[in-house]
């Protein structure tokens, strides 16, 4: 079962990093990737940029319209994410617990829908 | 049919009803695990007993009925998916494999039951539903309350409870959480959940919260034999202390109602009515829980209560010890009902109108204004002051919430004691 692990967190406080703090943080990453592909759980992922870059599109009655930043503006930002294989919830809870992110911010944990 | 046959349909009838009591959720347990889906388990439970009822009149009754009812649900699902995989090729698929899994794996034998049992548990409480819903589903799946029970236990709708249950089963089934115990290094992690269901299976069972009966022994032993394989799974501190709680209240169970039912309060029990290996087995029990040191909440009750079993009345009773207890238990669960039961020991201890007094500022705030044994504790200390008209209108709010025969009966019972 494939699950989708999103990674939220202050942006603020990842921009405000000092440079070894967040070489650290990357490294950290770095490990994490690389040890989710060894177990294979690994399917995807990536980090994004920050939420300035961001761009929301909508059609209401035929007319797009296209506004300047995200979704929702929330406390934690969507900044990235993995795509897991995993046999089960446990398994996924499991592996996203490891993601680095995970102590500063919040991962939310989605399984992908299947259409038979 | 003759009415010697009806007599013996009767007779089979009433067989497959007490077996539906005893068993049925230990084979929806198993039937969740062969089947991998609780839906499909419950219909395959409901048609293995149906079958029941069909065959047993005829063929007689199977020498493993539990086992039957298990290989029975499972085929006709089985069964039922190849029927319908004409219309829809990828069942065909499902059911070979539920067939080859079932045929792979000897789930009749019991210590593969009570592991279904603890799976079904864990699953239900796990943390990935709502605590709500972990309560509601334990409820219903594990112990076959239906949703009126359930809601009456949480004082909220049953079609409330209906919903968290089929957002449960929902989340179970689509973000796939496994049917199985959880490893060793989780354990403890997702047992609060655990013991607090168990508890309040407990004492839906004790305290049954409607219905003519007051009590409901099966729902108690559910829970009592819960705690047990808790303990052997898991011997921490408040896992103990829960099972030593349930033990010691349920030595009074006897005590507690008279013969003709009506309920009798803890000091006006006959003593001698305790069941002693119940609490010899609690109190040891209790001993056990302190001497690991961590107190939890259900180890402070469980040794208020070891307090009440060693006594030989009311009046001897140790209620500074009691006192002493629920002002530790205070400290690690400020809860308003620790509180009340503290104002009824030190009511006790000090005279009533300390503990009303106590009552009075819980009511005040506005906590437990519905919550009958805050005012039939009110209702009682009141009686005891002689004022007789304050007793009378907090008898009759008490009463007003009741839903249980039993209880109903006592409160008029002292309404009518009260002088006019």
């Amino acid at each position: 079962m494939k699950y989708l692990c999103l990674i939220y967190d202050e942006e603020k406080k990842l921009a405000g990093m000092a440079k070894s703090e967040s070489d650290a943080f990357m490294g950290e990453y770095g490990a994490y990737t690389e040890s989710v592909k060894a177990s294979g759980h690994y399917l995807g992922g990536n980090p994004l940029q920050p939420v300035h870059t961001a761009t929301t599109i909508r059609n209401r009655n035929g007319k797009v319209s296209t506004t300047d930043g995200p979704f929702a503006e929330t406390k934690e930002q969507l900044g990235g994410y993995y795509l897991i294989e995993a046999k089960d919830l446990n398994e996924a809870i499991q592996v996203a617990s490891r993601i680095p992110s995970v102590k500063t911010g919040s991962i939310e944990v989605r399984p992908i829908m299947t259409f038979s | 049919m003759t009415a010697e046959g009806e007599d013996a349909a009767d007779h089979v009838r009433a067989t497959v009803d007490a077996v539906y009591r005893t068993d049925s959720r230990r084979v929806l347990a198993t039937l969740i695990r062969l089947l991998g889906d609780f839906d499909l388990a419950e219909e395959a439970m409901h048609d293995a007993f149906t079958a029941a009822v069909e065959q047993w009149p005829r063929d007689g009754v199977p020498a493993n009925p539990r086992a039957w009812l298990v290989s029975t649900g499972r085929f006709k699902t089985i069964s039922a998916m190849r029927k319908r995989a004409r219309f829809d090729a990828s069942l065909l698929d499902i059911a070979e494999r539920l067939d080859a899994a079932a045929r792979d794996r000897r789930e009749e034998d019991d210590a593969g039951v009570e592991d279904d049992r603890l799976r079904l548990i864990f699953t239900c409480c796990h943390p990935a539903l709502t605590p709500d819903a972990q309560i509601a589903l334990t409820l219903r799946e594990v112990c076959g309350l239906t949703t009126e029970e359930i809601a009456h236990a949480f004082f909220t709708s049953p079609t409330t409870v209906a919903q968290r249950i089929v957002r449960a089963k929902a989340k179970i089934r689509d973000a796939r959480i496994p049917y199985q115990v959880p490893a060793l290094a989780a354990l403890a992690e997702r047992l609060d959940s655990v013991l607090h269901v168990v508890y309040l299976v407990f004492n839906e069972g004790y305290f049954a919260s409607s219905g003519e009966s007051l009590t409901r022994h099966d729902l108690s032993g559910e829970a009592i034999r819960l705690g047990r394989l808790l303990v052997e799974l898991l011997p921490e501190p408040e896992v103990i202390g829960l099972l030593a709680l349930m033990l010691l209240h349920e030595s009074r169970r006897a005590s507690r109602t008279s013969a003709s039912g009506e309920l009798i309060l803890l000091g006006d029990q006959d003593r001698s009515r305790w069941t002693r290996e119940l609490i010899v087995e609690g109190t040891a029990l209790v001993e056990r829980a302190l001497t690991l040191r961590r107190l939890g909440p259900y180890t402070l009750q469980a040794a208020i209560a070891a307090v009440h079993a060693e006594a030989v009345s009311e009046a001897s009773t140790d209620w500074a010890q009691i006192v002493a207890l629920y002002d530790i238990l205070l400290r690690a669960d400020p809860a308003p009902v620790v509180e009340l039961n503290r104002a009824a020991a030190v009511a006790m201890r000090d005279g009533p109108l300390a503990g009303l007094r106590i009552i009075d500022a819980i009511l005040a705030r506005g906590d437990l204004t519905d919550y009958l044994h805050a005012h039939s504790a009110r209702a009682d200390l009141c009686r005891r002051l002689g004022r007789a008209e304050e007793a009378r209108a907090a008898y009759q709010r008490a009463l007003g919430l009741t839903r249980q025969e039993t209880e109903r009966r006592f409160l008029e019972r002292r309404l009518a004691e009260l002088p006019a």
